[in-house]
C-alpha cells in the first residue's frame, strides 16, 4: 500500500471520476487524500486472509420481479427535465468517434 | 392557534384532531408559522410547500378519517427523499431546481396515512458530512445554540424537530446522519435495521448502508412514525421481507433483567469527558431501572471509520457518477463538448466534500487499489459484524455515547475532513452491521445536549424503543426546551 | 489456417438481446421500433433514488442459453457494477455478472464447411443490461434514445478456440441457431439483437504465447466479422514480418473498404472499477429451478433435424430448411402432430409457405396460417377429397385463415371419386366419341388424353383423376 497518493494518481482518479481541479486544488486534494489514506493504513494491521468480505447485510435472496411489462408513461416529464432534448431524444454534444463506446 | 409542538406529542395531536379541538389545516398552518418565525435563525428548512400542504390538510379534514395516528400531522422531509413535482436537491448545486417525477416509497406511505409534508429540510450535500455545513444552499444552526452546528447530515431535520417547527421529520443515516444530529439537538433519532424501511426514492449515498428513519422529540412518537414507515417494498431489492411488529407495543414495559452491554471501546480516547460522564450516568439510570449492565469488547471498533469511509465512498463514487448534466439537473452553462459537459458540470456542481468522497471511492475501487482498500474494508466489515454477533449472543442491547463530543462551533471542522470523519466512530459500526441504533438525549454539557446510543439486534427495534422509553420517562429530559421555543 | 507461418487465434464475445416482456431491472416494456424513449421510466433514466429489481424471466432465459450450451449454472450469483460514463448509460454503470457469471464451462460443437466438427469451448456466459442507443447527427450533436436501455442481454464468451475467419463465421451462425431454438431471442442481426466483439491475434506456429490481441467491438453482421478477421490476420502478419509491433488496441471494421481502422487511443486506460452491486439481492439457483427451466427448453435444431431425418424420412437438406427458425420448426412439428403426412407437410412449408413469406415479407407467426389448417388441407389431399390442383385454391384460402374442409365444400372444391357418378359420364363420352375408341384400339395412346379431357370438362374438373382413369381404361377394354 502506497505511503501516500501521488499527484499524478490523483489526476488519474479525477479523470476517471470526470472531475477537474486547478493546480492549487489538485495539490490540496492530493494532500487531503494522502492524509485520509494514511487513516486507512491501519486496516493493514488486521489479518483478514481467512475472512469473507461483506458487501451487503441484506438477507434477501432471489428478490425477483415476474416478467410483466408495465409502462409508467413518464416519458414527457422525463424529457421535460432534460437540459436539452429534441424530437423526444436526449440531446448531447456530439459523441466523437472513438470516445470509449462500450 | 399556536402549536409549538413541545406541549403536544403525536398522541396528543392525534387525539386533538380526533376530538375536533383543532383541524389538520390549523396544525399545518401552525407548523408553517413556526418555520416562518424561526427559520431565519435556524435555516433548517430549504423550502416549504404551503399551498400543497394546506390543500392536503383540507382534504384530510374533509375526509375526517383520523384512524391513522399520523393523519393530519405535519412533517419535514430531508431533501434527499424524492417528492414528485417538488424540488429535491440533496442540498447540491448539481440538482438545483430538480423536481423528481416520482415519490419515494416513504412519501407514498406517509401520504396514504394522511401525514402532510410541509417542506424539505437542509442537509449536508448528498448527505456527506456531519454538520450540514456542506449544503450548497444554507447553514443550519443548532436548536440549542445558534453558534453551533446542528450535526449532520440530517441537520435540518434534527434542528427542525428540536426547535418545534414540526412534530416529526425524516432523515437518512449512512454512518450516523440521523443519530448524530439527534444527539446534537437533544432529541430522539432512530436508524432502523437495514432493510426495515424502503430506500426507494432516497437519493443514494452508499446503498449498502443508507437507511431512512424518524426524528421526534419523544420515544413513543418515534415508534409511531416508524410503524408508518416500516415494511417490505417490492421496489427495493434490499427491503426485508420480515414481519413488522407494533413498535409501540413494548413501551411502558419495565426493563428489569434487560441485559445491557457497554463496549469499553466506546469510552476510549477521543471521547470528551463531559460526554462520557453524562452517558455513564445514563447507563447507571438504566441499571437503576433494573437492567443488568456489563462491560464488553467490540475489538474491531477502531477500524470502523477507515472501513466505513472506504466502502461508503466507493459506493458513493458509483452512485454519484450519474450526475453528469445529460438527463436532469444542472449542466455547466459554458460546456461545449461532451467531455466538458461531464467535467464542468460535475466540477462546478459538486462541493468539496462530495468531490473528496468521489475521489476516495474512485481510488479505492481502481485497478491496483481494490484488494487493499475496497475488499479489505469489506473483510473488516465482516469482523465487526462478528463482534456484534458475539455480544448479542448474551445481551439484548448495546449502549454507549452517540458522538465523542457535543455540538461544535460552526466552521470549526469543515476544513478538517479527517477530524470530522473520526466524529463518526461510534455510529458507523451500526451501519456497517445493519443494526438498529437510536440516539436519545442523556443530559447536557454546558447547555448542549449529549446523546446516548442504544443499539439493538437486527430487526429488534422494539427492545430499543422499550429501553429508550423507560429511560426517557425516568429522566424526563424532554421537558427542557431550547430558548428558540420562546419564539412561538 | 492462419496466414503464412502464423496461426490465428480468435475469441468471440457475443451479446444477444433476450426478448423478455419487461426490462432486466425495470418493468418498462422491451419492444423494438417504438417512438423514442416511449418505453422508459425513472429507473431506465437512472433517476436519483431509484432502485432496480431483477427480472426472473431474464434469469430463466439466461439459464436456457446456458443449458443449450452445456454450461454449468452457478448456484450463487451476485450482480456487479461496471462503471463507465457514456450518454447511453444513464446510471454510469452497467449492471452485469462479472465475478459470478450465470454459467461457466460450456461448449458448442460447430460443423465446419468441410463437414468436420469442432468443439468451441464457452468460457462463461452472463446476464447484463443493454445500453440505450445514440444517433450521431450531422449538426454537432448526438441524440440518445433509452428505449433499449435495460434490455436483458446474454453475453457468451468463447475461449480463443477458433483459428480462421471461416471457423468464427460457422461458430456465429450455429450459435445463433442454438439461441433461436432456446426461444429467448430471434437474434435479428439487422436490428442489433445479436452483436459480436472479436478478439484476434496471430503467433508463429508452435509458439506457446499468444500474440498481442486486437479487439473489434459491436459488429452486427457475420459477414463483417469474417471480412474483418480476414483483413486482420493479413494485416497483423504483414506487420510482424515487417518487424513492426502489434499494438493492443480497439479497431473498427469499415465495410466500404473491407478493412479495419484503428480507433483513437484512449487517454485514460479502461478501469471499470467492478464491484458488487449493493442495490440487488443475490440469486441462488437450485437444481430444482434448473430442472424446471430445462423442462421448458425447446428441443434444439440438431435434435429436431435428427428426428426428422431418422423418424419422419425427411431429406437432410429439407430438415435443415425446416429448422432455420424456431417458428418454422414448431409449426412443422405441430402440423405433423395434427395428423399431416410429414413429407407433404415439409414440402408445403419449404415450398409454398416459404414462397408466400418471402413474397409478403411476413413472419410465419404473423400470418393467419395455422398448423391445424395446413394439416387439415393435407389430410384432404391424402384421402382424395381434393386434388393437388384444387389444393392450390384451398391453400390460398387457409393463408387467409379459412378452415380448409369447409372452404373446399363451400366452393365446390371437392373431387368426385364415386364410380356411381363417374361411370355414366364415361359411358356418355365413349358413346359420343367412337373415333377415339378406334384410335385407342389402333394403338394411339393420346386418344386416352383426349377422352380424359372430355370427362374432366363434363365433371367441371372435379373428377378424381385416378378413379376416372381406372374406369375409363376398363370401359375402353370392354368396347
Amino acid at each position: 500500500m502506497a505511503e501516500q497518493i501521488s499527484r499524478d494518481q490523483v489526476a488519474h482518479v479525477a479523470s476517471l471520476a470526470k472531475l477537474a481541479f486547478d493546480e492549487e486544488g489538485l495539490n490540496e486534494f492530493t494532500e487531503q487524500l494522502g492524509d485520509i489514506l494514511s487513516l486507512f493504513e491501519t486496516l493493514q494491521e488486521v489479518d483478514t486472509s481467512e475472512v469473507e468480505p461483506t458487501y451487503s447485510v441484506t438477507t434477501n435472496v432471489n428478490h425477483l420481479r415476474e416478467d410483466q411489462a408495465d409502462n409508467w408513461h413518464q416519458k414527457r416529464e422525463l424529457l421535460a427535465n432534460a437540459p436539452e432534448e429534441a424530437a423526444d431524444l436526449i440531446k448531447v454534444p456530439a459523441i466523437l468517434k472513438g470516445e470509449a463506446e462500450e | 392557534m399556536t402549536f409549538n409542538f413541545f406541549d403536544h406529542d403525536l398522541a396528543a395531536l392525534h387525539q386533538g384532531l380526533k376530538d375536533g379541538q383543532f383541524t389538520a389545516q390549523e396544525l399545518v398552518q401552525g407548523s408553517l408559522d413556526n418555520i416562518a418565525k424561526t427559520n431565519d435563525q435556524l435555516q433548517s428548512f430549504l423550502n416549504t410547500n404551503p399551498d400543497l400542504a394546506l390543500e392536503q390538510a383540507k382534504a384530510v379534514d374533509e375526509d375526517g378519517n383520523f384512524a391513522h395516528p399520523l393523519a393530519g400531522i405535519p412533517l419535514g422531509l430531508k431533501d434527499n427523499i424524492a417528492t414528485k413535482g417538488l424540488p429535491t436537491t440533496a442540498a447540491s448545486k448539481i440538482l438545483e431546481g430538480f423536481k423528481p417525477v416520482y415519490d419515494a416509497t416513504v412519501v407514498d406511505k406517509l401520504r396514504d396515512q394522511g401525514a402532510i409534508s410541509v417542506g424539505k429540510t437542509n442537509m449536508d450535500e448528498f448527505a456527506m458530512g456531519g454538520s450540514t455545513e456542506s449544503s450548497h444552499y444554507q447553514k443550519t444552526t443548532n436548536a440549542w445554540d445558534s453558534s453551533k452546528v446542528p450535526g449532520g447530515s440530517s441537520g435540518g431535520s434534527g434542528a427542525a424537530v428540536a426547535a418545534g417547527q414540526v412534530p416529526f421529520a425524516l432523515g437518512s443515516d449512512t454512518g450516523g446522519s440521523i443519530r448524530q444530529p439527534a444527539a446534537f439537538n437533544g432529541i430522539v433519532g432512530m436508524k432502523p435495521t437495514y432493510g426495515r424501511v424502503s430506500r426507494f426514492g432516497l437519493f443514494a449515498m452508499a446503498s449498502s448502508l443508507d437507511q431512512i428513519g424518524p426524528f421526534t422529540r419523544k420515544v413513543q412518537d418515534n415508534a409511531t412514525v416508524l410503524n408508518a414507515l416500516a415494511g417490505f417494498d417490492p421496489k427495493d431489492s434490499t427491503s426485508a421481507e420480515v414481519e413488522v411488529p407494533d413498535f409501540t407495543a413494548n413501551l411502558g414495559k419495565d426493563i428489569k433483567g434487560l441485559k445491557v452491554a457497554v463496549p469499553k471501546e466506546y469510552f476510549s480516547e477521543g471521547i470528551e469527558d463531559g460526554v462520557a460522564k453524562t452517558v455513564r450516568a445514563g447507563i447507571e439510570q438504566l441499571k437503576a431501572l433494573g437492567a443488568t449492565v456489563d462491560e464488553v469488547s467490540l475489538p474491531h471498533t477502531k477500524y470502523g471509520v477507515a472501513a466505513y469511509y472506504i466502502l461508503m465512498s466507493s459506493e458513493a463514487s458509483s452512485n454519484l457518477q450519474r450526475y453528469d448534466g445529460i438527463r436532469y439537473g444542472f449542466r455547466a452553462p459554458d460546456a461545449k463538448t461532451l467531455e466538458e459537459v461531464y467535467v464542468k458540470t460535475r466540477s462546478e456542481g459538486f462541493g468539496d466534500e462530495v468531490k473528496r468522497r468521489i475521489m476516495l471511492g474512485t481510488f479505492s475501487l481502481s485497478a491496483g487499489a481494490y484488494d487493499a482498500f475496497f475488499k479489505k474494508a469489506a473483510q473488516i466489515r465482516t469482523l465487526m459484524i462478528q463482534d456484534f454477533n458475539q455480544v448479542f449472543e448474551n445481551y439484548d442491547l448495546i449502549v454507549g455515547p452517540t458522538t465523542p463530543t457535543v455540538a461544535y462551533g460552526l466552521g470549526t471542522e469543515i476544513d478538517d475532513p479527517k477530524a470530522m470523519y473520526l466524529g463518526d466512530v461510534l455510529t458507523i459500526p451500526v451501519n456497517l452491521a445493519g443494526l438498529p441504533g437510536l440516539s436519545i438525549n442523556a443530559g447536557f454539557v454546558d447547555g448542549l445536549p449529549v446523546g446516548m446510543q442504544l443499539i439493538g439486534k437486527a430487526f429488534d427495534e422494539a427492545t430499543v424503543y422499550q429501553a429508550a422509553y423507560a429511560f426517557e420517562q425516568a429522566t424526563r429530559l424532554f421537558e427542557k426546551k431550547p430558548a428558540i421555543a420562546d419564539e412561538y | 489456417m492462419g496466414s503464412g507461418n502464423f496461426e490465428t487465434t480468435i475469441g468471440l464475445e457475443v451479446h444477444v438481446e433476450m426478448q423478455t416482456n419487461s426490462k432486466l431491472l425495470s418493468p418498462s416494456p422491451v419492444h423494438y421500433g417504438d417512438e423514442p424513449n416511449e418505453n422508459t421510466n425513472v429507473i431506465d433514466w437512472g433517476y436519483p433514488g431509484v432502485l432496480p429489481v431483477a427480472n426472473r424471466g431474464a434469469i430463466e432465459f439466461g439459464m436456457r442459453v446456458a443449458l443449450a450450451l452445456h454450461a454449468d449454472i452457478s448456484p450463487f450469483i451476485r450482480w456487479d457494477r461496471k462503471n463507465y460514463v457514456y450518454p447511453d448509460n444513464p446510471k454510469s454503470y452497467q449492471t452485469t455478472q462479472s465475478a459470478t457469471p450465470l454459467g461457466k464451462n460450456g461448449y458448442l460443437d460447430v460443423t465446419l464447411p468441410d463437414g468436420s466438427t469442432k468443439r468451441v469451448r464457452i468460457h462463461e456466459l452472463h446476464v447484463e443490461e443493454d445500453a440505450g442507443k445514440n444517433t450521431h447527427g450531422s449538426d454537432g450533436y448526438s441524440y440518445v434514445d433509452l428505449n433499449r436501455q435495460g434490455t436483458p442481454l446474454i453475453e457468451i464468451v468463447s475461449e480463443p478456440d477458433m483459428h480462421s475467419p471461416e471457423e468464427a463465421y460457422a461458430y456465429l451462425e450455429q450459435l445463433r441457431q442454438v439461441i433461436l431454438f432456446t426461444g429467448v431471442s430471434e437474434a435479428k442481426m439487422q436490428e442489433g439483437q445479436m452483436r459480436a466483439d472479436v478478439n484476434v491475434s496471430i503467433r508463429p506456429f508452435g509458439s506457446d504465447e499468444y500474440g498481442t490481441r486486437v479487439e473489434m467491438k459491436n459488429i452486427n453482421s457475420f459477414n463483417y466479422v469474417r471480412n474483418a478477421l480476414a483483413y486482420e490476420e493479413k494485416r497483423q502478419a504483414a506487420a510482424v514480418r515487417a518487424g513492426e509491433p502489434i499494438v493492443q488496441e480497439t479497431r473498427r471494421y469499415d465495410e466500404p473498404s473491407k478493412s479495419t481502422i484503428s480507433m483513437r487511443v484512449k487517454e485514460v486506460a479502461d478501469d471499470y472499477r467492478y464491484f458488487p452491486e449493493p442495490d440487488l439481492a443475490p440469486i441462488e439457483i437450485s437444481q430444482e429451478w434448473i430442472d424446471k427451466v430445462a423442462a421448458e427448453l425447446p428441443k434444439s435444431a440438431k435434435e429436431r433435424q435428427e428426428y426428422y431425418v431418422n423418424e419422419l424420412g425427411i431429406e437432410p437438406y429439407d430438415a435443415e430448411v425446416l429448422t432455420q427458425t424456431l417458428a418454422m420448426a414448431n409449426f412443422y412439428d405441430q402440423t405433423v402432430a395434427d395428423g399431416a403426412d410429414p413429407k407433404r407437410a415439409a414440402n408445403y412449408l419449404i415450398g409454398d409457405v416459404n414462397a408466400y413469406l418471402n413474397k409478403t415479407q411476413a413472419e410465419l407467426q404473423e400470418t393467419k396460417l395455422t398448423p391445424e389448417h395446413l394439416a387439415g388441407m393435407i389430410k384432404l389431399i391424402e384421402d382424395g377429397t381434393i386434388s393437388t390442383k384444387q389444393a392450390k385454391k384451398v391453400f390460398e384460402a387457409i393463408l387467409e385463415g379459412e378452415e380448409p374442409e369447409a372452404y373446399a365444400k363451400a366452393n365446390g372444391l371437392v373431387q368426385i371419386s364415386d364410380p356411381a357418378v363417374l361411370q355414366p359420364w364415361v359411358d356418355e363420352v365413349l358413346d359420343a366419341n367412337p373415333q377415339s375408341i378406334e384410335d385407342f384400339k389402333g394403338g394411339k395412346d393420346r386418344a386416352v388424353g383426349y377422352l380424359v379431357g372430355q370427362l374432366m370438362k363434363k365433371s367441371k374438373g372435379q373428377a378424381n383423376p385416378t378413379v376416372l382413369n381406372q374406369l375409363l381404361m376398363a370401359a375402353l377394354k370392354q368396347r
